[in-house]
Parts: C-alpha cells; structure tokens; sequence
C-alpha cells in the first residue's frame, strides 16, 4: 500500500514538474488578423529543422524565430509576395511547400503524372496482347464439349468406392 | 522467362532509387546564397565588446564565416578541425556565435534584460573558447539570431567561404570534417586566392 502511494506521489510530481519546465505558447499577435495572415503564409513554408513540419505547426526554436520575422515584415505593410521572397531568397525553394516550376523541379512536378501514364500505358499493352492470346484460342469442336463436360461431370459425381 | 523480366526490371530500378535516396543527406539543402553577397551585419565583437564588426571590413580578402554556439553538440565535434584549420592557414575564421543564450533550451530567455543577457552570452562564449581552443581571428555575437536568418542559418555549425568582392562562394552545413577540408574548402580556398 505505502510503495503504491509513494508511487502514485512521485508520477504526479512527475508530471506537475513536467509542466513547469514547459515553455509558454509564443504570444499571439495584437490583432487577430495579422495572426490569420502570419497562419496563411506560415503553412506554405517547411519548418528547416523538422523538414517535413510546417512552420506554422512547429514547435522548433528556428520556427518560433521565423514566425516572429514573418509577423513584424507583416507589421512593416509587406505583401505575401514580398515575405514568400525574404524567405526564399535566404533558405531556397526547399522552404515552400509549392515549389515554383523551373528546370530542376521538372521531375517534381511532372514525374508523379510521368509515372501514371505509364502504368496505364503498361497496362493497356497487358489487356491488348491478352484479349489477342485469348482470341487466338478456336472454339471447341463438339466432341471437345462432349469430353470437356464429361469430365466435368465425373467430378461433380460421388467418389466411387 | 520473359514473364518475370519486366517486373524484376521495374524492381530493380525502385531499389536504386531507394538506394540513392537513402544515402542523400536531407540536410544537404542548397543555399540559394551561393553567388549572392554576404549579407551586411554590424555585430558586437566577442574580443572587444564595445566595437562592432562588419563584413565590409574583410573586403579584399578571402574568409570563412563559421556559425557556432557553445549549446552546439556538433561544434563540439568540428572545433578540433577549425583548431587544426587555424594552425595551418592563414585564411581569417571569422565565428558568428549563434543565439548563446536564448538557443540553450535549458535557459528561460524571456526573463531575460538586454544587457544580462548579454553579460552571459559573453561569459559563456569566452570560457567556451577558453576550454576547447579559440580558431578564431575574431568572433561576433548574433545575440538574437537575426544574423543567422539573413544568411539562412538552419543547423548549427554552418560555414560560409566568402570571396574577395564579398560574394558567398560555398555554404557548409553540419560540422566540418578533415575529409570536407581537404577535398573541397582547401581547394576552393587555393582558387579564390590565386
């Protein structure tokens, strides 16, 4: 009984000391429509610590500072253009979740569709050349049937002692 | 015979590329500013904390901007090869001490007034160099890290090799090895100086 309350003590001071050394959300911004706009841009941009967070879901010291940037070039009247271009220009298109379409992100954009074409392409060729295997088979003369059907016959009979 | 051949083909090409796939370094981001000029900064030096240093200042010459913190783990790593570096070159290692303080995520900066803060980056910048060796011709402090988004810090220790007319020739992200050294930043430093 005692080991259990000692227990029990020890995982609530656990998790009471836990939550102390928890930091304090960011602060939001004054008004609320700079915040949906900093949220807007945010989830457009890859958080370059955890690579496959959005910068606006992370969590990561470099993402708390780039939300701050984003949120005073807001306050500074910049247009989305502008802040997707001061982001950009210091991390690269690696930083977009929509990349822009130019030669080295050909592949990118087009190689998932490249990629369907040709498994329905591949698949087309299947089918053709099977229907024509399968067409190439003349129906069975009639004593083919009789056997065929004979023997289906014999199956479906009891098993003979 | 034939039956099985396209498919193993098709399952050989998904294993290269799987293959090359995993061997890539997904840190290996390329830095778009490469061939740009090394953004301007006027930042307090570490050595002489009532002057500030500039970028402008090195104009002429080639140098390396090193991005360090002494919270880092990997610059722990890398510092013994920018000790040996210094020991051997005379290419001015210039070190961006990034975000001491408030990187440290054992710290509660936000408590924090200016100049206490500043206090400490400066204490625990230079016993850190004091412990592990300083390379460093001189070292700045990037107190809030607004340095370090100018030039697309991600990842500490990051390096820059800039060149004479102050044009960011190559971007090294992760700590440095003997083997990056002598295979890319030597060489690239012998063509820029010539």
């Amino acid at each position: 009984m005692r080991h259990w309350l000692i227990a029990l003590l020890l995982a609530v001071t656990g998790i009471f000391s836990s939550g102390l050394l928890a930091r304090d959300a960011a602060p939001l911004a004054a008004d609320e429509a700079t915040e949906k706009r900093l949220v807007a841009i945010a989830s457009e941009l890859r958080c370059l610590v955890c690579q496959n967070e959005s910068l606006s879901g992370s969590n990561a010291e470099l993402a708390n500072d780039l939300r701050r940037e984003i949120r005073n070039l807001i306050d500074d009247g910049r247009s989305d253009a502008e802040i997707m271009e001061f982001m950009v220009s210091r991390y690269g298109d690696f930083v977009r979740y929509r990349p822009p379409l130019k030669g080295t992100t050909l592949l990118l954009w087009f190689g998932p569709g490249l990629l369907f074409v040709a498994g329905l392409g591949a698949l087309v060729i299947y089918l053709r050349r099977r229907e024509r295997a399968l067409g190439d088979q003349r129906p069975l003369s009639a004593d083919e049937t009789r056997r065929a059907e004979a023997l289906l016959h014999d199956q479906d009979a009891p098993p003979r002692p | 015979m034939n039956r099985f051949l396209w498919p193993l083909i098709g399952f050989g090409v998904l294993v290269v590329l799987l293959a090359v796939g995993l061997n890539l370094n997904p840190r290996d981001v390329p830095s778009p500013l490469v061939g740009k000029p090394a953004p301007a900064f006027a930042l307090t030096r570490l050595d002489a904390p009532e002057q500030q240093f500039s970028p402008k200042e090195m104009l002429g010459k080639v140098w390396l901007l090193n991005v360090w913190a002494s919270w880092c783990v990997s610059c722990r790593q890398e510092h013994p090869v920018l000790v040996e570096l210094a020991k051997h070159q005379s290419v001015p290692l210039v070190g961006l001490n990034y975000k001491e303080v408030r990187g440290d995520g054992a710290i509660d900066s936000s408590k924090l007034d200016a100049a206490t803060e500043k206090r400490m980056v400066i204490d625990r910048a230079v016993s850190w160099l004091a412990r592990h060796g300083d390379p460093y011709t001189l070292s700045v402090l990037d107190i809030d890290g607004r340095v370090g988004i100018d030039y697309g810090v991600y990842g500490v220790p990051e390096t820059y090799v800039i060149d004479k007319a102050g044009i960011i020739r190559m971007k090294h992200t992760g700590p440095l090895t003997p083997d990056i050294v002598a295979g890319k930043l030597l060489p690239l430093l012998a063509e820029l100086n010539r």
